[in-house]
C-alpha cells in the first residue's frame, strides 16, 4: 500500500496512508502517515466506535491541508483499550 | 479512564515480527520489507473543501476474490455492508472487521462530503492486492490505481493497509 502511495505521489497526486504498522510504512517512506497504535485490523477506529473513526480520518484530512514536507507522521491519540492492557503486542505472530 | 491519551509513543516493529517467525518456521531468507531514502511529496493543490478525495484499501468482496487476489474498484454510491479480509492479516485474536467503518470508512467519507469538510467522495473506491511481489505493486497496481484516480478526477487519496 505504501508502494503505491508513493508510485500516486510520484504522479503529482497528494495521499494519505492511515495504518498501524508503523515501522513497515515509514521505512517505505510515504508522504504523510496517520498512525494508529491499534491491532492490525482496524486503522480508522475503534469497531463501533464511530467518533473516534471520525476523529482519526479528520487527522488525515488534517495531514493533507497542513504537511510541508514528506515523510510527516502524526499519531492518533487513541489507546486500545481503557486499562492501557498491552498484551495484543505480544500476541500477534507468538510462536512457542 | 478513557481511550484519550495525548503521549503514547512506543510501537509494534512488525517487520521484526515477520522476519522472527520465518525464521523460526525454516525460512532462511526472510521478507525484505520496501525500503527508501527518500520519499516523494505533491502538495494539495487547491481547498480540500473543493477536492474529490477516493479511498484505496486492501479488503476483497468476498472469499472468492481473497484467493485470487486482484486489482478491483466498486461504485461508492452503494456502501457494502461488509468486505471479505480473512486471508489478510489482522489481529484475530484481539479484535473483529464487522465495522466497516473501522477500515474503510466510506460512510464517514460521505458525511464529510455533505458537510463540505472535503469537496466529494470519488465515485469507486479502490482494491489493491497485497503481494510479496514489490515489482507487481509498483509496476501494475501504482500505475492501475493512478489510471482510475485520473479517470474519476480524484485530486487526493486516502489509502487504508489493513
Amino acid at each position: 500500500m505504501s508502494l503505491v502511495s508513493r508510485y500516486l505521489e510520484e504522479n503529482g497526486v497528494p495521499t494519505v496512508v492511515i495504518g498501524s504498522a508503523r515501522d513497515i510504512v515509514e521505512q517505505c517512506g510515504v508522504s504523510r502517515f496517520v498512525f494508529t497504535d491499534f491491532p492490525l485490523g482496524n486503522p480508522v477506529g475503534k469497531p463501533g466506535d464511530s467518533d473516534m473513526q471520525k476523529a482519526i480520518l479528520e487527522m488525515g484530512f488534517n495531514l493533507l491541508e497542513s504537511a510541508a514536507f514528506a515523510r510527516t507522521t502524526v499519531q492518533a491519540p487513541f489507546v486500545w483499550n481503557a486499562e492501557d492492557d498491552v498484551s495484543w503486542r505480544k500476541s500477534f505472530m507468538e510462536f512457542e | 479512564m478513557s481511550l484519550y491519551t495525548p503521549s503514547h509513543r512506543i510501537a509494534v516493529s512488525y517487520i521484526d515480527k515477520s522476519r522472527e517467525l520465518y525464521l523460526h518456521r525454516g525460512f532462511g531468507n526472510p521478507y525484505r520489507w520496501a525500503s527508501h531514502a527518500n520519499a516523494p511529496f505533491a502538495k494539495l493543490n487547491k481547498p480540500l473543501s473543493e477536492c474529490t478525495v477516493a479511498v484505496v484499501t486492501t479488503a476483497v468482496p468476498d472469499e472468492d476474490a481473497g484467493s485470487k487476489r486482484k486489482l478491483w474498484s466498486a461504485p461508492c454510491n452503494a456502501i457494502p455492508e461488509n468486505l471479505f479480509t480473512q486471508h489478510l492479516s489482522w489481529h484475530k485474536t484481539e479484535t473483529h472487521m464487522d465495522d466497516l467503518g473501522s477500515f474503510l470508512p466510506l460512510a464517514h467519507l460521505k458525511d464529510a462530503a455533505e458537510q463540505g469538510r472535503i469537496g466529494s467522495l470519488g465515485s469507486r473506491f479502490y482494491g489493491i492486492r497485497t503481494t510479496f511481489s514489490q515489482r507487481q505493486t509498483v509496476q501494475e497496481d501504482g500505475p492501475a490505481v493512478l489510471e482510475m484516480v485520473r479517470q474519476d478526477q480524484v485530486d487526493a487519496v486516502v489509502l487504508i493497509p489493513i
